[in-house]
């Protein structure tokens, strides 16, 4: 069967047709397309998935400090929560917190990870995947083959709305990473395709209108914590769909309804470092601080 | 588009366009010289030459120009390296009028005193576009093997080159021309499918009214 990445509606279509998960036919798919083996896609995905969990590793570690000297160290705090049992959302849903933020850090601190779909947005979908291997036993094999399904999201949205800040604001990083996400989490929950395309619409309901507003235009503040704030919404939106939960707007529509936001976004607020919290008065003297800039000459 | 542009590329963070794509400008500009630089400055412009601190834009590039790939985990601590190695670096944040927001122009000088001036832009995703080589504008991504031809202008000389990788049945997706002066100096940009061989060049050199052949090979 023929796949395209136009609509999401066309892949669950196909999955359900086929009696398949949609991971196995985007690995089909994408394996003709590049005209190798699938057993060669999935090992390079594989490689993909081992940096994410050494990026995950290595962020929980303590030390972490990114380039700029401005942030680190959170992941950590939040892994500490857990080992000393002071958290109080339970081990599964700290604990994707706890990885999203150390993949972000790793990425500020010029560590290696994997952009998915970006830099910005790199901890959100390592975390989920990584959480249902940790937390609910799931093979690594699954967990890679999840990433097939995560990325058919991510070219569907590229295709009709886009995948960054400058363009779309922080809904199209971390909103279209969250997306990914909870499709990832579903089918590794064995849900059906119909909870995929749920889960995504409820991803993207939940990040709509999202601006990106980076500090000195840095992908650190507030860009690591929304790692994390991603990661849980890709939780919710799975969990949301695996109860049978259904999004009263189709998928494929709150990705129109992302690009459209995104499009009557002002430019201040699309990664220019200058709107929302990069144009409050701590987030000005943290630019001036670091770059020795006068920001009103600017 | 496959998924390895979605779930991907493996990189050094924080960011593609201020590290990863920096990472490649410096690479490039290293390949063209061709041999180690014991001497680069680095001209920074628009967000580079605001952010590169944050970012790790100056370590990026230095770490290209010593031969490093984006998902280099010592790309961090090239400075370092560079200084090792006896590459002494200058970063000078500057503006470049008319230039793409995150835009670098390194100027590489040999052990034996060869001095090449490179210009080059990273305009998102980690992609890369070289505007300039010794002034002259030129265009390429550097995401295939490159022919850099340097030659006078003067009638028959992109003929000779062409008519030479036709017989080796070699395909060009994008050529660029670009001239000082009517008869002055001239340079090709010629981006071929496949790879470029090192006896490709040495031929091309000894083809008329050709000043120097530079093949950049990225694969």
């Amino acid at each position: 069967m023929d796949l395209h990445y136009d609509t999401l509606e066309q892949l669950l279509e196909a999955a359900r047709v086929e009696d398949s998960t949609l991971s196995s036919l985007v690995l089909q798919q994408q394996a003709k397309e590049m005209e190798c083996s699938p057993q060669s896609v999935f090992e390079r995905m594989e490689h993909q998935y081992d940096v994410m969990t050494q990026a995950v590793h290595k962020g929980l570690e303590p030390g972490v400090i990114s380039n700029s000297g401005l942030t680190g160290g959170d992941a950590n705090r939040l892994a500490a929560s857990i080992s000393g049992n002071t958290h109080i959302c339970g081990d599964l849903f700290t604990g994707a917190l706890a990885r999203a933020m150390a993949v972000a850090e790793i990425n500020a601190a010029m560590g290696c990870i994997v952009a998915a779909p970006t830099a910005g947005s790199c901890g959100i979908l390592p975390a989920a995947v990584i959480t249902m291997q940790l937390e609910k036993g799931i093979s690594k094999k699954d967990c890679v083959m999840s990433l097939f399904t995560a990325s058919a999201v991510g070219m569907v949205i590229a295709k009709n709305a886009c995948l960054s800040g400058a363009q779309g604001g922080c809904q199209a990083e971390c909103g279209s990473a969250g997306a990914m996400a909870a499709a990832a989490i579903v089918e590794l929950a064995g849900g059906t395709p119909d909870m995929i395309g749920h889960a995504v619409a409820i991803a993207i309901k939940n990040t709509l209108g999202l601006v990106c507003d980076p500090v000195a235009g840095l992908v650190e503040i507030p860009c690591i914590k929304r790692n994390a704030s991603g990661v849980a919404n890709a939780f919710v939106a799975a969990e949301l769909a695996l109860a049978g939960i259904k999004s009263a707007i189709p998928a494929d529509e709150t990705i129109s309804a992302m690009k459209n936001v995104g499009d009557g976004m002002p430019s201040s607020l699309k990664e220019t470092g200058e709107g929302g919290l990069a144009g409050t008065p701590t987030g000005q003297r943290i630019y001036r601080q670091l770059f020795g800039i006068d920001c009103d000459k600017e | 588009m496959n998924v390895f542009d979605i779930v991907g590329p493996v990189m050094i963070g924080p960011s593609s366009s201020h590290t990863a794509g920096a990472v490649r400008i410096g690479y490039v500009a290293g390949l063209i010289l061709g041999r180690p630089a014991v001497k680069a400055e680095i001209h920074l412009h628009g967000s580079f030459a605001k952010t590169y601190k944050g970012h790790g834009t100056d370590k990026a590039l230095i770490a290209g120009i010593l031969g490093m790939q984006p998902d280099d985990e010592r790309i961090r601590s090239s400075p370092l390296i560079a200084k090792e190695k006896g590459l002494a670096v200058t970063i000078i944040p500057d503006s470049i009028p008319g230039a793409h927001p995150n835009t670098a122009r390194i100027i590489l000088t040999s052990a034996e005193g060869e001095q090449i001036t490179v210009q080059g832009s990273s305009i998102g995703g980690g992609n890369i576009v070289i505007n300039q080589i010794n002034g002259l504008n030129v265009e390429f991504s550097g995401q295939c093997d490159t022919l850099i031809v340097l030659h006078r202008d003067t009638s028959g000389v992109i003929g000779e080159v062409s008519q030479y990788l036709g017989e080796l049945g070699i395909n060009v997706s994008n050529f660029r021309l670009s001239r000082s002066a009517k008869g002055g100096i001239a340079i090709m940009t010629i981006e071929v499918d496949g790879e470029v061989e090192p006896f490709m060049n040495e031929h091309i050199m000894k083809l008329p009214n050709i000043l120097r052949s530079i093949a950049l090979r990225l694969h």
